[in-house]
């Protein structure tokens, strides 16, 4: 918006041109004002990607180069993509957990969370400002207080023997899980359901629709870019969570991507195998990655829009 | 949308609400709007009420000594200690050597967190500020950088640990570019500031692309007729782009405050457990649970916990953070209702979702 007011700002009429050429001071200014602006941009840019750089860069030296400080890895090697992958790692088998964990939390945060954000969205009750305060008090609460009552119950010590052992189970983490996950997608799905015009729901009504049919038939799909940005968003939350996991999946076979990469250790056990570890960030992370880049507009774009309008 | 209508609306539509149906879309609302709230509320209350009840009184207990050492699973059963486990912070009994010299863990542990957060929420709220301006300004090239600033978002904190983790190694990039042998990783004062250093790595940019957000609102004419009026650069800034984008910014800071307050990730994946410069109180929390003291767990957790409810509520009645947006606000405004207003709830959802735990 402001770009194009200034764009204009610099076609302006020969004549003025021809005046500020009389007094360089502008001009000038104006022109280091846009070096700086693209310097300022690169620098953000930079800033953002070099750590990254360097974890790829660690990544494709070879194993026993794990801490070179080699800008340019010297032979390039993919040895430590292959040695992420061996057995003794179980990398494979956690990436396969990490999908089943944050998939789940994923679509039973969307399935609650979409029902009761539109209650939120479009309903009058007493109380709603009651139930935002109490999701928003949800979001802000530290996962750390859950851990000490949950890892009790869960492994069914003393006052907690008739609970069934969960330890190393999914649904101990999905579960917990879930008092992050609700609150965003809630508060995320009820901004976007705000946005859709109410009248769309009551032209439906007045042409015989009953509430329910109208949420499902008008506002459910205006509402799926919402729904999916949510969805990607509480799955990349799900995704990188790493303290619940840590308690809760103790065994190697159960252990999320984020816990397994923590605990890597390598053939050579003694030295910290950081090759390796940052292969498996990268092989972690890219996934993630594309998944925000190809949708970053609508992520960026879309949860922005109430403030943007 | 018409205020009229909304305004006889306000008036319980359940009870007496048979005289005031002026829209068959308050029908029977308040019904609906607890059956599809149910799921949600209940399942808060279970993976977040019950626990938080039962954290209340597991810290009122402790164990009694008698751990199974090869499975770390209490053997013994557990006695009430009263308010023992929030006293025995003020006993000093386990002193260790941080930061601040020599003090109870828990205190320790306590600044740490407080410190980190203050340092690192200044810093990114500097750096954010100064992103959103320069993209603001910029011409071409929005998308590149906004892509660019979703990359530490997008990666799992943990490892980015660990990537800071190799940066900073004694013999790592980070002291080969300074030239200098700083043992960042080996529990020393400087693993304070690689904590710091990482973790505004990976959220100021989300700060200056919330803070953008809030930037775009602001018409341009306010900066014209402040141009016409003679302000300099520095005036519109502190005049209108700041009071401008305040509530989006408040809102910002206040989430990114929690969400250092409660930091994990970081310093146990770079650092490491048990590490006195940089524990944290989710860390110290989280030992604690592991090697079976729950009852000082759930009372460190508890304290935490009543800590960030402090800073919230600070943010919110000082700083007026609106973090509910109009939608919260019960009764008497509720005509605003069917107004646009609602710039509070998505900044929010953003937020909430830059978690770096």
């Amino acid at each position: 918006m402001s770009t194009s007011t200034a764009e204009v700002r610099e076609v302006h009429t020969s004549q003025e041109e021809l005046e500020k050429l009389a007094h360089p001071k502008r001009p000038a200014k104006q022109r280091i004002g846009v070096v700086l602006s693209y310097v300022g941009m690169a620098a953000i840019v930079l800033y953002c990607i070099i750590p990254f750089y360097w974890m790829i860069v660690s990544s494709l030296r070879q194993p026993s180069e794990g801490r070179s400080t080699e800008f340019i890895p010297s032979p390039m090697s993919i040895e430590n993509y292959q040695a992420v992958f061996s057995p003794l790692n179980n990398f494979g088998r956690s990436l396969i957990n990490s999908l089943i964990v944050a998939g789940t939390t994923t679509i039973l945060t969307l399935l609650f969370g979409i029902i009761g954000a539109y209650a939120l969205a479009r309903l009058r009750f007493r109380g709603k400002g009651l139930v935002l305060w109490l999701i928003m008090a949800c979001s802000m609460f530290p996962l750390v207080v859950l851990l000490p009552p949950l890892l009790k119950m869960f492994s069914s010590t003393e006052p907690f023997t008739w609970f069934p052992y969960w330890i190393n189970t999914y649904q101990s983490v999905i579960i917990p899980g879930l008092s992050f996950g609700l609150p965003l997608a809630v508060w995320n799905l009820t901004a976007f359901f705000k946005q859709l015009p109410v009248e769309l729901e009551q032209a439906a009504m007045v042409d015989g629709c009953t509430p329910g049919v109208a949420f499902r038939r008008v506002i459910l799909p205006l509402a799926a870019p919402g729904i999916f940005t949510t969805a990607i968003i509480v799955f990349i939350m799900a995704w990188n969570e790493f303290l619940l996991a840590l308690t809760f999946l103790q065994d190697a076979s159960r252990q999320t991507a984020t816990v397994a990469i923590s605990k890597f250790t390598g053939t050579s056990g003694f030295d910290t195998p950081y090759g390796t570890i940052m292969a498996a960030g990268v092989l972690v992370t890219v996934p993630l990655l594309l998944a925000v880049l190809i949708f970053q507009r609508r992520i960026v774009a879309g949860l922005t829009a109430g403030g943007v309008k | 949308m018409a205020t009229a209508t909304a305004e006889p609306r306000s008036v319980p539509a359940t009870g007496d609400g048979h005289k005031h149906k002026k829209n068959a879309l308050s029908d029977g609302q308040g019904r609906l709007a607890w059956i599809l709230l149910a799921p949600t509320l209940i399942i808060i209350a279970v993976v977040a009420g019950i626990p938080v009840i039962m954290s209340i009184r597991e810290s009122l207990f402790q164990t009694n000594t008698g751990v199974d050492p090869n499975t770390g699973l209490v053997a013994g059963g557990e006695a009430f200690v009263g308010l023992q486990n929030f006293t025995s912070i003020f006993a000093g009994e386990n002193p260790v050597q941080g930061n601040f010299g020599t003090m109870d863990r828990f205190w320790n542990a306590f600044l740490n967190t407080t410190f980190i957060t203050i340092v690192c929420v200044i810093l990114e709220t500097i750096l954010g500020v100064a992103m959103a301006l320069i993209m603001a300004k910029a011409f071409r090239g929005r998308g590149i950088v906004r892509a660019g600033i979703l990359v530490p978002w997008a990666i799992p904190t943990i490892v980015s640990a660990l990537m800071w983790k190799l940066i900073f190694d004694s013999s790592g990039v980070a002291n080969r570019i300074l030239g200098r042998e700083i043992l960042w990783l080996a529990d020393t004062g400087a693993s304070f500031w690689a904590i710091v250093i990482a973790d505004t790595w990976k959220t100021a940019a989300f700060i200056g692309l919330l803070t953008l957000a809030g930037l775009q609102t602001i018409p341009a004419e306010v900066y014209e007729a402040a141009k016409v009026d003679g302000a300099t650069t520095w005036q519109q800034f502190v005049r209108i782009t700041l009071p401008m984008v305040k509530p989006t910014l408040v809102v910002a800071v206040l989430f990114r405050t929690l969400d250092t307050l409660r930091m994990f990730d970081l310093p146990y994946g770079m650092i490491g457990a048990g590490k006195y410069r940089v524990e944290t109180l989710s860390v110290f929390v989280y030992q604690e649970t592991t090697q079976s003291r729950y009852g000082p767990a759930a009372a460190y957790a508890i304290i935490l916990f009543l800590y960030v409810l402090l800073v919230a509520f600070v943010f919110v009645r000082v700083l007026g953070a609106d973090v509910i947006g109009d939608s919260g606000v019960p009764k008497k405004k509720k005509k605003k209702k069917g107004d646009e207003g609602s710039a509070g709830p998505p900044a929010t959802a953003l937020e909430m979702a830059g978690g770096a735990h």
